[in-house]
C-alpha cells in the first residue's frame, strides 16, 4: 500500500440502520437484509429441478458438497469449543458404520438407521474422546488424527464389521431427489441451530473455555462436561453424514474413516471462514465442486487444495466470508495519514 | 528366533528413531509441529534418487546433496509459510501439513510410484551374527543412528547454538531478552529437522522401494515415537522408538505383519490420553490439558 495512506473502513448507513438500530425503514432495507439469506436458500431449493440439465453426475457432486459442508459445520463448532480436530472422519465413520450395522446385521431401512445411528453414532464418538478430552490444542488434533486411522487398522486385522471388503448391497433411498432434499434439509436446521446455540448464554460458555479455560474453570464450571455436551453435538450432522453416504453408497466400509473426511471439511472452514458457520458452509461449495472439476488431473487436485490450504491459511486467514461480508457492509478508501512515521 | 527378534528389533528401532530424530528436534526446539515430515522424507529420497539416475552422481554424493536440499527447503519452510502464522499452532500443523500433502501428491501425479524406484545400498554385503544374518546397510543405519543421537544429544546440551536454540524453547521472552533471536532460532530447528529427515530417507530407503503412502506412515511413526518418549527429550526418544521397535517386531513375528501398524498408532492415542508430556517428557500439566 501506498506509505502516508490507510485503508479506513466505514458501515454503510444501511446497516447502521437494519443492523444496529434495526429500522427497516424502506422496500430497500428490507432487501439489503433479506436478499443475500433468501437467495442463497432459494437456489439451493430450486437446484435439484435442473436434473435434466444438469445430469446426475453434478447432483451427486451436490450431494457431496453438502455432505462435506455437515462435517465442515461439525467442525466450526468443535474449534468453537477450542477443540481443533485433524480427524473429522472419526464421525463420519462412527455414523456409518453404525447405520451399515444395523442395516446389515437387522435389515433395518434409512427410516430407523438415520436417526437411530446420527445419535447412536454421536454418542459413540463421545465416548470415544470422552478420556481425552482433557487435551487442549495440538495434542488433541494429534490423537484425532491417529484415531480414525487406527480404527480402520483395527477393523483390517481383526475382521470385524466386515474387515476390508465391508458391508455391501445395504438398502438405498427412493431417488436422488429426495436425497439432495433431506441432506439440504439437514444442512439448513444444523446452520440455523449452531447460529442460535452459540448466541445463548450456554453457547457463550463453549466460547470461553476456547478463550480461556482455566478462566472459566475458575468460574465454576465443569469443563469437561461442557466439552461433552459440545462434542456430542458437533458429532450430530457429521454422524448423519456418515448414515446418509452408507445408504447412498449402499455400502460402508474403511473408506468411511479415510483422511479424506478430515482433510476437506479442514480445508472448507478455512477457505470459508473459522467462527461462522456460513463461512464453513460457503467453503464446501466452493473447494468440493473445484475438486471435482480438476478429478481428470488425478492426484494433482490433492495438490491444488493442499496449496489453496496454504494459500488460504497465511494470505486470507479469516476466509472468504467475512472478507465478503466487509465487502458488503463498509466502504472502504484511503485516506492520508495525519501524522508521518518519521516525524 | 530370539536372536533374530533381538537384532531385528534393534534394526527397526533404529529406523524408527532415524525417521522421528528429525520430527523431535523441530518440536523440542521451537515448539513447531512440523506435519510437512513425511513429505520431506520422501522428497530426500526421490532427489537423491534423481540427482543419481538423471544427472549421474556418486550416490553418496547424491544422497548429500539431497539432504542440503532438503535442509535448506526447511529454512525456506519457515521463513515464507511458518513466520507469518508463528505462535497459531492451529495454522502451524494445517500449513506444514499441507505443504507436506503437497508434496507428497506431487510425487504421486508425476508418476513416482513404480517399482524402479529405489536407492543404491552404500555398502554391499553381508554378516553372520550369531547366526542371523545382516546385511551392511542395516549395520550402517544402527552406527549412523546411534551417531546422530549422541550428537544431537551433545549439539542440544554442550554447545552455544544448541543452548540458544534450548533456551528459545523453554522460554521465548527470556531468550529474546538475552539476545538470541526468535526467527533465526525458529529457521535453524526447522532446516536442522529437515535435513534429519533428509538423512534417515537416503540411509533407509535403500532397504527397499520408495513408495508415496511411506510418506503418511513416516509422520505418523515420526508422531507416534516422539509422543511415547515425551515430545522434547532426546533419552525419551531413544527409549520410545526401542519401545515402539521392539513391540513392532514382537506383535509382527506373532500375530502377523499387519499388526505393526496397529502398534504405533495404539502408542500415540494411549500415551495422549494417559501421560501427553510422555514417559520422560517433564510435566507440563496446564500446558497440555486442563
Amino acid at each position: 500500500m501506498n506509505p502516508g495512506y490507510r485503508k479506513e473502513r466505514i458501515d454503510r448507513g444501511i446497516k447502521v440502520r437494519s443492523d444496529d438500530v434495526f429500522v427497516l425503514a424502506s422496500m430497500r432495507d428490507l432487501l439489503y437484509v433479506v436478499l443475500p439469506r433468501a437467495l442463497v436458500i432459494i437456489l439451493l431449493l430450486i437446484f435439484p429441478a435442473f436434473q435434466d440439465i444438469l445430469g446426475s453426475y453434478w447432483q451427486n457432486v451436490m450431494l457431496s458438497t453438502m455432505v462435506i459442508a455437515l462435517l465442515a459445520l461439525s467442525w466450526d463448532l468443535l474449534a468453537g469449543i477450542g477443540l481443533v480436530s485433524l480427524g473429522q472422519s472419526l464421525f463420519f465413520g462412527m455414523g456409518g458404520y453404525l447405520a451399515g450395522y444395523l442395516s446389515f446385521t437387522f435389515g433395518w431401512g434409512p427410516l430407523y438407521t438415520l436417526p437411530v445411528a446420527t445419535v447412536g453414532g454421536a454418542l459413540l464418538s463421545t465416548l470415544t474422546l470422552y478420556p481425552i478430552l482433557r487435551l487442549r490444542g495440538i495434542y488433541f488434533g494429534m490423537i484425532t488424527f491417529a484415531v480414525p486411522l487406527l480404527l480402520s487398522r483395527v477393523i483390517e486385522v481383526t475382521k470385524i464389521l466386515g474387515g476390508t471388503e465391508g458391508m455391501s448391497s445395504l438398502p438405498s433411498f427412493p431417488n436422488t431427489g429426495f436425497e439432495l432434499y433431506l441432506v439440504m434439509a439437514v444442512l439448513f436446521v444444523t446452520v440455523y441451530a449452531y447460529r442460535m446455540l452459540v448466541g445463548t448464554d450456554y453457547g457463550l460458555v463453549f466460547n470461553a473455555i476456547r478463550d480461556n479455560d482455566r478462566a472459566v474453570v475458575a468460574a465454576g464450571y465443569d469443563i469437561q462436561w461442557y466439552k461433552a455436551q459440545g462434542v456430542f453435538i458437533a458429532a450430530l450432522p457429521a454422524c448423519f453424514a456418515g448414515a446418509f453416504m452408507t445408504h447412498h453408497f449402499q455400502f460402508v466400509g474403511m473408506p468411511a474413516f479415510a483422511l479424506d473426511y478430515s482433510i476437506l471439511p479442514l480445508t472448507s472452514v478455512v477457505i470459508g471462514g473459522v467462527g461462522t458457520f456460513f463461512g464453513a458452509v460457503l467453503g464446501s461449495f466452493v473447494l468440493v465442486p473445484l475438486s471435482e472439476l480438476l478429478r481428470e488431473f488425478g492426484s494433482l487436485r490433492v495438490v491444488v487444495y493442499s496449496l489453496m490450504l496454504l494459500v488460504f491459511t497465511i494470505g486470507l486467514p479469516e476466509g472468504i466470508f467475512r472478507f465478503v461480508l466487509r465487502k458488503y457492509h463498509q466502504f472502504e478508501r484511503l485516506v492520508p495519514m495525519e501524522e508521518a512515521s518519521n516525524e | 528366533m530370539v536372536a533374530n527378534l533381538l537384532i531385528y528389533g534393534l534394526v527397526n528401532s533404529v529406523v524408527l528413531m532415524l525417521t522421528a530424530l528429525g520430527f523431535s528436534l523441530t518440536f523440542g526446539l521451537s515448539g513447531v509441529a512440523n506435519f510437512a515430515h513425511g513429505g520431506l522424507y520422501l522428497l530426500a529420497g526421490f532427489l537423491a534418487w534423481i540427482f543419481i539416475n538423471s544427472f549421474g552422481l556418486p550416490a553418496a554424493l547424491g544422497m548429500i546433496l539431497a539432504v542440503i536440499v532438503v535442509g535448506i527447503l526447511g529454512a525456506l519452510i519457515y521463513r515464507f509459510i511458518l513466520m507469518p502464522v508463528r505462535g497459531i499452532v492451529l495454522s502451524e500443523v494445517i500449513s506444514t501439513f499441507a505443504v507436506g500433502v503437497a508434496i507428497l501428491e506431487f510425487f504421486r501425479w508425476k508418476g513416482f510410484v513404480t517399482y524402479d524406484f529405489s536407492l543404491p545400498v552404500l555398502v554391499q554385503g553381508s554378516v553372520k551374527i550369531s547366526g542371523v544374518s545382516i546385511d551392511y546397510q542395516r549395520l550402517l543405519i544402527i552406527a549412523i543412528g546411534l551417531a546422530l543421537a549422541l550428537l544431537l544429544w551433545f549439539f542440544t546440551h554442550h554447545t552455544r547454538i544448541g543452548l540458544a536454540l534450548r533456551g528459545m524453547s523453554q522460554d521465548e521472552y527470556t531468550a529474546l531478552s538475552v539476545g538470541i533471536e526468535s526467527d533465526w532460532a525458529g529457521m535453524l530447528s526447522l532446516a536442522l529437522g529437515a535435513g534429519l529427515a533428509g538423512v534417515a530417507a537416503v540411509v533407509i530407503l535403500p532397504l527397499g522401494i520408495i513408495s508415496i503412502n511411506m510418506g503418511y506412515d513416516v509422520l505418523l511413526i515420526a508422531l507416534a515415537v516422539t509422543v511415547l518418549g515425551g515430545l522434547e527429550s532426546t533419552t525419551g526418544l531413544v527409549v520410545g522408538s526401542f519401545f515402539v521397535g521392539y513391540a513392532m517386531v514382537i506383535t509382527s513375528t506373532y500375530l502377523g505383519p499387519q499388526w505393526g501398524e496397529v502398534v504405533y498408532l495404539g502408542a500415540i492415542v494411549l500415551v495422549l490420553a494417559v501421560k501427553p508430556s510422555g514417559l520422560f517428557g517433564k510435566s507440563k500439566e496446564l500446558e497440555e490439558r486442563v
